[in-house]
């Protein structure tokens, strides 16, 4: 027994009103005035906004509700039972490996709680190119302050783990900035398993902030229900229809709830948020219903230490530069964000490169790896249009992304930047995840070969820990799904509150933009179906 | 995890752009391996019992996956023959334990890939072992991947960056390979 106190477990001890659909014998219809798809950052902020504004509220989520003592920091557990697709989804052509929770909390319950304000150079783009007045520092500043608070977002001032410390110094070394990762965790026991959902409660993940106040104030979560689609009549949605899923969580049970409500918010994810849309057939004036979906695609090195790393051990992210942000004119060559990976087992083998003798040789040297991370900031180059999100024949969404050279420029200056660092900081050697890749053993090796490298799908490995857009919000009804409120254009009583919106990628990760921009959104809707001012946040 | 449809697909009937190029640049090799791509996945579903709760392969499907996991996992396994047995065998059943979690769509994708496999004329001419798959010879194996590792068509690619990530996920998702990797799991007493 866990000596842990256990928030969820506790919740559902004072009465919380879930219902998990798998254990469902019959059909469902329920009603509120708000039902919000989806129980990550964007829709637990507006559910505890919505609910404490003296609405009914239900929270609908794919995932199962599970809490601390689930948590037991083992891949072969968390990944299939908090990500989306067993953490194994793809875009389309399967060249990009993308990392969403789907629990209860959203990818917040298994991020590595990283927390940055919104990037000024982003909020500018989204002010001059997507007619988005509030983007600015100033005018977000007090709902980031509300986020932080929430989330308990703190200086982390402990030393970086031996994996954040490479980054630290070798950009030291080479004269390039770096700085401390802000991180939202409280109490936090530096074990390293953010990933596996955090066993200590310390993260100030959804799951024991925004979702526990609002199901405290009334609000009923309903849990492993597929939002399958809304029902529309005309310029309104009328329900969404939920297919409830069996206890294994892939497959549908048999049984439907029918949830209705005045006013339904998507918060389902980029990728599902416009899937879910797209299924409703909802009307779609710009045209740009699913389009303009980012990804952050980000490249990864590996180097090999004298010492021991152990990559698997504290705080998975507490170290980043944004000097490579900062090079080139943000529409200008692709430019990349430097943060580190935590180094565990089932991770690390899926993203090294080869198989065999040779990969298993690299694994052995598990300990003495440290993982380094580029991610390329997408979205702002005439060359750079994200993907587009389709059905495929059965229904379910899926994310079309297309590799192209002014991508590959980036990649190839993302992977060459992080080897010089690597060997700044004293890597022995340095092997980019590329399937023709080969332990480099110093710069000017590293250098002459990564230059030559061919980039293209598969034989470059990229992922993506942070989908964006594909709902992007723009002052311009031509050019964007959702207006600035957040309203669905073409739907009155629909809102999209989720990273969904965001018009291009962000260049940092983005939980706490996602929190920052939806308790605005939340609270302006909660105003105007109440006609009073809306509650704030804890 | 998974690969790309265009390997035998005979269901989808929305069918993007990027799929139908692909499709038509693999169909452009020759008849034969077109042959083998599309009657693959539709043989394997026609004469296996579909399973809506739970992928299992059998036959020489299952066969080609006890042929490629100990290629892809050569210098992992252990060399005491019961223990290499056991652990491999661990894992085979962890592969398929990982392809039942994944949504149907790439369930049946996978399945698609290993009827493909199993086929003997695709066989033959996709990966260029000659034998049946239970009596395969590791070095036709590892060349056969090796080869798509690389490929210049993205779906071969994409089906090599399946079988490794399900048969390294599963491998090293299992404690009994964490000593030889110095892993010592995560802490304990916690939960």
């Amino acid at each position: 027994m866990s000596r842990i106190p256990d928030p969820i477990d506790a919740g559902i001890k004072r009465g919380w009103r879930t219902i998990d659909a798998s254990t469902l014998e019959q059909d469902r219809t329920l009603e509120a005035d708000v039902v919000i798809v989806g129980s990550g950052a964007g829709g637990a902020i507006s559910a505890e906004i919505l609910v404490k504004s003296g609405l009914s509220v239900i929270v609908v989520e794919e995932g199962p509700l599970k809490s601390s003592r689930d948590f037991n920091m083992r891949e072969a557990d968390a990944y299939p039972q908090l990500y989306q697709e067993s953490a194994a989804r793809k875009t389309a052509d399967k060249a990009i490996n993308i990392l969403q929770g789907r629990a209860v909390g959203g990818s917040t319950t298994v991020n590595w709680t990283s927390s940055f304000r919104t990037p000024e150079a982003t909020l500018a783009w989204w002010r001059r190119h997507h007619g988005l007045a509030f983007a600015s520092g100033d005018e977000l500043a007090p709902w980031f302050a509300m986020a932080e608070r929430r989330t308990g977002v703190v200086d982390w001032l402990v030393s970086p783990n031996q994996n954040n410390d490479i980054l630290r110094r070798g950009a030291t070394k080479l004269g390039i900035s770096s700085a401390s990762i802000r991180r939202n965790v409280q109490g936090c026991w530096n074990l390293g398993y953010c990933g596996m959902g955090c066993p200590t409660n310390a993260k100030q993940s959804m799951l024991v902030t925004s979702i526990p106040a609002a199901l405290d104030h009334g609000a009923t979560l309903v849990t492993r229900a597929r939002a399958e689609r809304l029902q529309l009549r005309g310029q309104k949605a009328e329900e969404l229809v939920c297919s409830a899923l069996d206890a294994g969580g892939v497959l549908p049970s048999g049984r439907q709830l029918r949830l209705r409500a005045r006013h339904f918010v998507v918060a389902g994810g980029a990728i599902n948020t416009p899937a879910l849309l797209l299924r409703s057939k909802a009307p779609d004036p710009s045209g740009q219903l699913g389009k303009r979906s980012f990804l952050h695609p980000t490249l990864i090195s590996a180097a090999f230490f004298e010492k021991r790393v152990e990559g698997w051990a504290g705080a998975p992210q507490s170290v980043y530069s944004d000097h490579f942000l900062a090079q080139a004119p943000i529409d200008g060559p692709m430019g990349y964000m430097l943060e580190t990976p935590p180094v565990h087992p089932l991770l690390a083998a899926t993203m090294m490169s080869g198989f065999g003798e040779q990969h298993a040789a690299a694994m052995r040297d598990l300990a003495h790896l440290g993982g380094m991370l580029a991610l390329l900031r997408d979205g702002f180059h005439d060359e750079s249009p994200g993907g587009v999100v389709r059905l495929r024949g059965d229904g379910s969404g899926e994310l079309d992304y297309a590799l192209n050279d002014y991508l590959w420029d980036g990649a190839r200056r993302a992977l060459l930047s992080m080897a010089e660092i690597q060997f700044a900081a004293g890597a022995r050697t340095v092997q980019p995840a590329h399937e023709k890749g080969q332990r480099y053993r110093s710069w000017g090796e590293a250098r002459r070969e990564i230059a030559a490298l061919p980039q293209r799908a598969h034989v470059t490995r990229v992922v993506s820990a942070h989908a964006m857009g594909g709902c992007a919000m723009d002052g311009d009804e031509r050019r964007g799904v959702v207006d600035p409120a957040g309203r669905y254009r073409g739907l009155a009583n629909v809102s999209v509150h989720d990273g969904s919106l965001f018009p291009t990628s962000l260049g940092a990760n983005p939980q706490l933009t996602i929190y920052a921009i939806t308790a605005r959104l939340a609270s302006g809707l909660a105003a105007s179906l109440t006609g009073r001012p809306a509650a704030a946040l804890a | 995890m998974a690969y790309t449809r265009d390997m035998g697909n005979t269901r989808g009937n929305t069918r993007n752009a990027s799929r139908s190029t692909s499709r038509r640049t693999f169909l452009a090799v020759g008849g034969l391996a077109a042959l083998a791509l599309g009657a693959g996945g539709a043989w394997y579903r026609a004469t296996h019992r579909q399973l809506p709760h739970g992928f299992a392969l059998d036959g020489e499907a299952r066969a080609a996956l006890h042929a490629i996991a100990p290629a892809i996992l050569d210098g992992a396994l252990p060399h005491d023959p019961d223990r290499r047995k056991r652990q491999l065998g661990d894992a085979i059943d962890a592969v398929e334990a990982a392809i039942r979690g994944l949504p149907q769509a790439t369930q049946e994708e996978v399945q698609d890939l290993f009827g493909l496999l199993a086929l003997r004329p695709a066989r033959r001419l996709l990966t260029g072992v000659p034998t049946g798959w239970e009596s395969a010879d590791m070095a036709h194996v590892s060349a056969f991947l090796q080869d798509w590792r690389v490929h210049r068509f993205g779906m071969m690619r994409s089906a090599y960056g399946a079988l490794h990530d399900l048969v390294l996920g599963a491998w090293y998702a299992q404690p009994a390979s964490w000593d030889a990797i110095g892993y010592p799991g995560p802490p304990r007493g916690l939960t």
